[in-house]
C-alpha cells in the first residue's frame, strides 16, 4: 500500500507527462501482481469499491479525537480526506508485521457489507501509515484526482511493453482487474490476450481544434466538412449477436438506450452522435438528451418522450471487414450505402456540408441551420481512421461560446489554497418589468479569472458585503452599483431546480466589466431565447 | 512569587527583571541570552550576549564579527548567577549549538526551550529534558496533522528519484542553517558519496559544521558561472528554496525541485510552492513530540509561543495543564 500511496503522491506533484509516464511504468516494473493491476484499475477508474460519504469520515474521526483539535486541523489543511489521514491516531499495535498490500485493502473494502463498511475502513486506517491512509481514503471517497487520464495510464502500459497504445486500447474492454494476462504479455512472458468478448470497443479517432492560422495552411479541396452535433459521441457495435453501445471513452452505455440497441440489426461498428428526437422531423436539444443520460435503466415513457437515435458519420467494420485502413472518402461511401439499409427512426446520416472556401464555411459555421449544431468538423479526404488524436486529419471548428453580461450576487470562500479568497461566484441577470427589475441568479462560476483578478474581486466582495451566511456573502448589486461579470458558457439547459428556469453548461468568467453599469447587464429573456 | 515575576514578555522580547536580561530579544538590548543562531532568535546589536560557543560562532558568521558589544560562551549544563537568578543552558536538538535556557529563582524553574526537536539528528546534540515548573514551548508544528516521519526514509525518496530521473538535476531546498547540513549528513549516512553541490549562501555555515566534526563529505560550489549544464545532470544541489525562482536555478538541466521541510506534510503547501518532491524533514518537534515533551518536563504550566498556539493550549487544557499563549512579536514561521 505504501508503494501505491507514494506513486499517487508523486503523480500529483509531477507536472510533466513524461515524468508521470516514467513513474507509472517504474511502478508496474517494481510491483508484483495483483497489486500493480489494482493500481492500474484505481488510476483508470475501473476499481469497484462502495463509496464512503464525507459525513461518515467525520463521524469516524470524531470518535477518535477532540472535535476542537480536529477543527483547527481541518481549517489549516483545507481538505477532508487529507486532514483525516494526517490526524488519524497512530495504532502501531494494530499494524501487521508486513506493509499491507493494495490487494488486501481492496479485498477488505469490496467484501465489506454496507453496515460494517465504516468499521472495516477504520481498521484499515489503523493498519496503514500516513500516506497509505490518504490513499485508502481517496479510494473509498472516489476520485483520486492525480491528473492522470486512463489514456495516459494506457500509454504507460504501451511503454512498458514497447507496443503501440492502440493495441492496448483495443484489448482494454475485454480485460478486467488485475490485468494479469495483460502484464504477462507486456513483459514477454505470455502471448497477447485474446479478445475475450465480441463486440469490443474500438479506440475512437478524435479531432484537434482549429487554431489560429491553421486553415491558411490547408487546402479546402483536401477536406470534407460535416456539422458538429452537440450530442454524445457513441460507437454502436454489433457482432455475432452481441450488441453494445459505447461512449467515447469506451464505457458501455447500452443499458440507457434500449431503443437504439434494439434497432442494431447488423454486424458492424458504427461511429456517430447520439441524439434524441426524430431524425426525420426534429432533433432534440442537449437538455432533452440529458433526460436520457446517466441512467442504468430507462422507462418506456422516457423512451417514448425522448426517443434516441444515432446520427452516423463513420463505419469502422462491416460484416467482419475492418474498414479503418481505408481513406475517408471510401468509408463515407460505405457508410452512406449502409445507413440506407437501417431503421430510419434510429439511424441517420450526418450530412456533408458542401463548401468552396474557408470563408464560405466560416459564414455557415456562424449561422448553423440548427441550434444543436456546435460547429463544423473537417475531415481529410485521404485519411484512414486512426485511434487517438492525430494532428492533421480531423479538425473541429466550434461555434464561439455564448457570452452574457451578468451581475455578481453572491460570493463564497474557496477551498485549499483559495480558502482565504472569495472565489466562487453566483451571478444573475435582470428580470421583471421596466422600473421594477430584479436580479435572478442564473449560474455559478469559480474559474476563468487570473490570480490578480481574483484579488480584485475578493476586495470588491469584502468592500461591498451586504449580508453574510457562513462562508457566503451577498454583495451590493442594484441598477447603479455592482460588479458586471462577462460570463461565457457552452449551452443552456432547462432547469426546474433554478428559479431562473435555466442552467448553464460550463460557465466561466470571461471578463470583468468594471467599466459597465449593472443596469446594462443582460436580461433573462436573452437567455430564454437560447433555449428554443 | 508568580512565574510572571520571573519572566514576562515585553515589546523587546521575553524579559527577566531580577536578572535584567532578555531571551532571544527582537530589538537591541543591554543583555541578551540567545537560544540558537536562526535569524529571528539571534539578532545583532545587543551590548552583551550569552550563548553557547557554537551559537556565538554562527552569529559571527551570519552577522559579522561585531554582532555584539561583548560575548560570553556558556558551556551546556553549567550554572551562572545573573542578579538573583540562576541560569543554565541545555541542549535543544534543533540545530548545531541550539540550547534551552533554564531560569531559576527560589526553587521555581522556567525553561525557555527556544526551538527544539526530539528526532535523531547527527548534526547536533540531542534534546535533554529539564524538569521545570513552567515550560515555554514553540508551536511551529503544533497541530495533530504534523507527524514528521523518519528523516532517513525521506532522504531515501530523494535517492530513489535520482535513480529514476538521472537526466535531471535534483535541487533540494533547505534552510541554510541546520536543515541543509542535516540533509547532507543524512545523504552521507545512506552511502551517497558523490560530490554535493551547494549554493553560495551555505558555504560558510557548512564549513563551520565540518570544523565542528560534522563530516559532510565533498562539497562543491554550484555557483560556477557559464558552467556546462550537463555537468549537473544526476547531481544533488542543496540551496535555500528562495533561490529556486532566481536566474541562478536556470543553469541546471531540467531541475527537479525538492524541498526538505516539515511543511511538506501538507500536500497543498507542496503544490503551491511548485515542489515536485516534498521531503518531510523538520528541525522542529511534531505534534507528538511537543505533547510528549510537555508531559516529560512535569511542568504545571505551559507558555506557548510562535506558531499555532491555540491547538497546543487546547491540548494542555484537555490534559489538565495550565497553558496560555505568550504573545511575542517578531518571530516568523521558519522555513523548516
Ligand atoms: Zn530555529
Ligand atoms: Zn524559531
Amino acid at each position: 500500500m505504501n508503494r501505491f500511496a507514494e506513486l499517487l503522491d508523486r503523480l500529483v506533484l509531477t507536472p510533466s507527462r513524461n515524468g508521470k509516464l516514467k513513474l507509472i511504468t517504474d511502478h508496474f516494473r517494481a510491483v508484483e501482481d495483483p497489486d500493480r493491476g489494482l493500481a492500474l484499475a484505481a488510476i483508470t477508474g475501473e476499481l469497484d469499491i462502495a463509496s464512503v460519504k464525507p459525513a461518515m469520515l467525520r463521524q469516524l474521526v470524531s470518535e477518535r479525537m477532540d472535535p476542537i483539535l480536529f477543527g483547527y486541523s481541518y481549517d489549516y489543511v483545507g481538505d477532508l480526506a487529507e486532514t483525516v489521514s494526517l490526524v488519524w491516531p497512530e495504532a502501531p499495535e494494530s499494524r501487521p508485521n508486513h506493509d499491507i498490500t493494495l490487494a488486501e485493502v481492496v479485498q477488505k473494502l469490496q467484501s465489506a457489507s454496507r453496515s460494517d463498511g465504516p468499521a472495516v475502513l477504520a481498521r484499515l486506517l489503523d493498519q496503514a501509515e500516513t500516506s497509505a491512509r490518504f490513499a485508502i481514503i481517496k479510494l473509498v471517497t472516489g476520485g483520486l484526482r492525480i491528473g492522470v487520464s486512463a489514456r495516459l495510464a494506457k500509454q504507460a502500459l504501451a511503454d512498458l511493453g514497447s507496443v503501440d497504445v492502440a493495441e492496448i486500447e483495443e484489448l482494454w474492454h475485454g480485460l478486467t482487474p488485475p490485468y494479469t494476462s495483460l502484464f504477462a504479455w507486456l513483459e514477454g512472458k505470455a502471448t497477447k490476450p485474446e479478445k475475450a468478448a465480441r463486440a469490443l470497443f474500438r479506440p475512437v479517432m478524435l479531432s484537434n481544434p482549429v487554431g489560429d492560422g491553421d486553415l491558411e495552411k490547408l487546402a479546402p479541396t483536401d477536406y470534407a466538412a460535416e456539422w458538429k452535433w452537440d450530442g454524445i459521441r457513441v460507437q454502436a457495435v454489433s457482432e455475432g449477436g452481441i450488441r453494445r453501445l459505447y461512449s467515447r471513452t469506451g464505457d458501455d452505455v447500452s443499458g440507457a438506450f434500449p431503443d437504439v440497441v434494439a434497432a442494431m440489426e447488423f454486424d458492424a461498428a458504427l461511429d456517430g452522435e447520439l441524439l434524441v428526437g426524430s431524425p426525420r422531423e426534429a432533433t432534440g436539444t442537449f437538455s432533452d438528451l440529458q433526460q436520457r443520460l446517466n441512467r442504468k435503466t430507462v422507462s418506456a415513457k422516457m423512451q417514448d418522450r425522448y426517443p434516441a437515435f444515432v446520427r452516423c458519420y463513420d463505419l469502422l467494420q462491416l460484416d467482419g471487414e475492418d474498414l479503418r485502413e481505408l481513406p475517408f472518402t471510401t468509408r463515407r461511401a460505405r457508410v452512406e450505402a449502409f445507413i440506407a439499409t437501417l431503421d430510419p427512426d434510429r439511424f441517420d446520416l450526418s450530412p456533408l456540408v458542401a463548401f468552396d472556401s474557408w470563408d464560405q464555411l466560416e459564414a455557415m459555421r456562424r449561422e448553423p441551420p440548427h441550434p444543436i449544431i456546435e460547429g463544423v468538423m473537417l475531415k481529410r479526404l485521404d485519411s484512414p481512421y486512426l485511434a487517438g488524436r492525430p494532428k492533421g486529419p480531423w479538425f473541429k471548428w466550434k461555434r464561439d461560446p455564448h457570452i452574457v453580461d451578468t451581475v455578481l450576487m453572491y460570493a463564497q470562500r474557496g477551498h485549499g489554497k483559495r480558502s482565504s479568497f472569495y472565489s466562487d461566484y453566483t451571478f444573475g441577470v435582470w428580470s421583471g418589468a421596466e422600473g421594477a427589475e430584479e436580479l435572478v441568479p442564473v449560474g455559478k462560476a469559480y474559474f476563468g479569472f487570473t490570480d490578480e483578478e481574483l484579488k480584485q474581486i475578493d476586495k470588491f466582495v469584502r468592500d461591498n458585503t451586504v449580508e453574510r451566511f457562513g462562508p457566503v456573502r451577498s454583495v451590493r448589486a442594484d441598477r447603479a452599483n455592482g460588479l458586471v461579470l462577462e460570463v461565457a458558457f457552452e449551452g443552456l439547459n432547462r432547469s426546474t431546480r433554478h428559479k431562473s428556469g435555466v442552467a448553464m453548461r460550463f460557465p466561466r468568467i470571461s471578463r470583468l466589466r468594471w467599466d459597465k453599469p449593472p443596469a446594462e447587464a443582460d436580461r433573462i429573456e436573452t437567455l430564454q431565447a437560447l433555449l428554443d | 512569587m508568580r512565574p510572571s515575576d520571573l519572566l514576562h514578555s515585553r515589546p523587546e522580547g521575553l524579559y527577566c527583571p531580577t536578572g535584567d536580561f532578555y531571551i532571544d530579544p527582537v530589538r537591541p538590548v543591554d543583555r541578551a541570552l540567545i537560544t540558537h543562531g536562526h535569524s529571528d532568535h539571534a539578532r545583532p546589536g545587543h551590548a552583551k550576549v550569552l550563548a553557547t560557543r557554537q551559537t556565538l560562532d554562527i552569529m559571527a558568521i551570519r552577522c559579522g564579527p561585531d554582532f555584539a558589544g561583548t560575548t560570553q560562551a556558556m558551556p551546556l549544563g553549567e550554572k551562572i548567577r545573573l542578579g538573583d537568578v540562576t541560569v543554565s543552558f541545555h541542549p535543544a536538538g534543533h540545530v548545531l549549538g541550539s540550547a534551552q535556557i533554564s531560569v531559576e529563582r527560589n526553587g521555581m524553574r522556567i525553561v525557555a526551550s527556544g526551538d527544539y526537536k526530539r528526532a535523531r539528528d547527527p548534526t547536533c546534540t540531542a534534546f535533554e529534558v529539564v524538569p521545570c515548573d513552567v515550560f515555554i514551548s514553540e508551536a511551529t508544528f503544533a497541530l495533530p496533522v504534523f507527524h514528521h516521519p523518519d528523516a532517513s526514509q525521506e532522504i531515501g525518496k530523494l535517492l530513489k528519484s535520482t535513480r529514476q530521473f538521472p537526466e535531471r538535476a535534483h535541487l533540494v531546498g533547505a534552510y541554510a542553517l541546520g536543515k541543509a547540513q542535516r540533509v547532507m549528513r543524512l545523504l552521507r549516512d545512506q552511502g551517497y558519496d558523490k560530490p554535493i553541490y551547494i549554493h553560495g549562501a551555505l558555504t560558510r555555515l557548512s564549513e563551520y559544521y565540518q570544523s565542528q566534526g560534522v563530516d559532510l563529505g565533498d562539497l562543491r560550489p554550484a555557483t560556477v558561472e557559464d558552467g556546462d549544464k550537463a555537468d549537473f545532470a544526476d547531481a544533488i544541489i542543496v540551496a535555500p528554496s528562495a533561490t529556486f525562482a532566481d536566474r541562478w536555478a536556470r543553469r541546471f538541466p531540467d531541475p527537479l525541485a525538492a524541498f526538505a521541510s516539515g511543511w511538506m506534510r501538507i500536500r497543498q503547501r507542496a503544490k503551491q510552492g511548485g515542489v515536485e518532491l516534498p521531503l518531510v524533514v523538520s528541525d522542529h518537534s511534531d505534534w507528538d513530540e511537543l505533547t510528549a515533551t510537555i508531559t516529560e518536563t512535569g511542568a504545571g504550566e505551559v507558555w506557548v509561543t510562535h506558531g499555532r498556539e491555540e491547538a497546543l493550549v487546547r491540548w494542555c487544557e484537555l490534559n489538565g495543564i495550565a497553558a496560555r499563549p505568550l504573545h511575542l512579536v517578531g518571530y516568523e514561521d521558519e522555513g523548516d
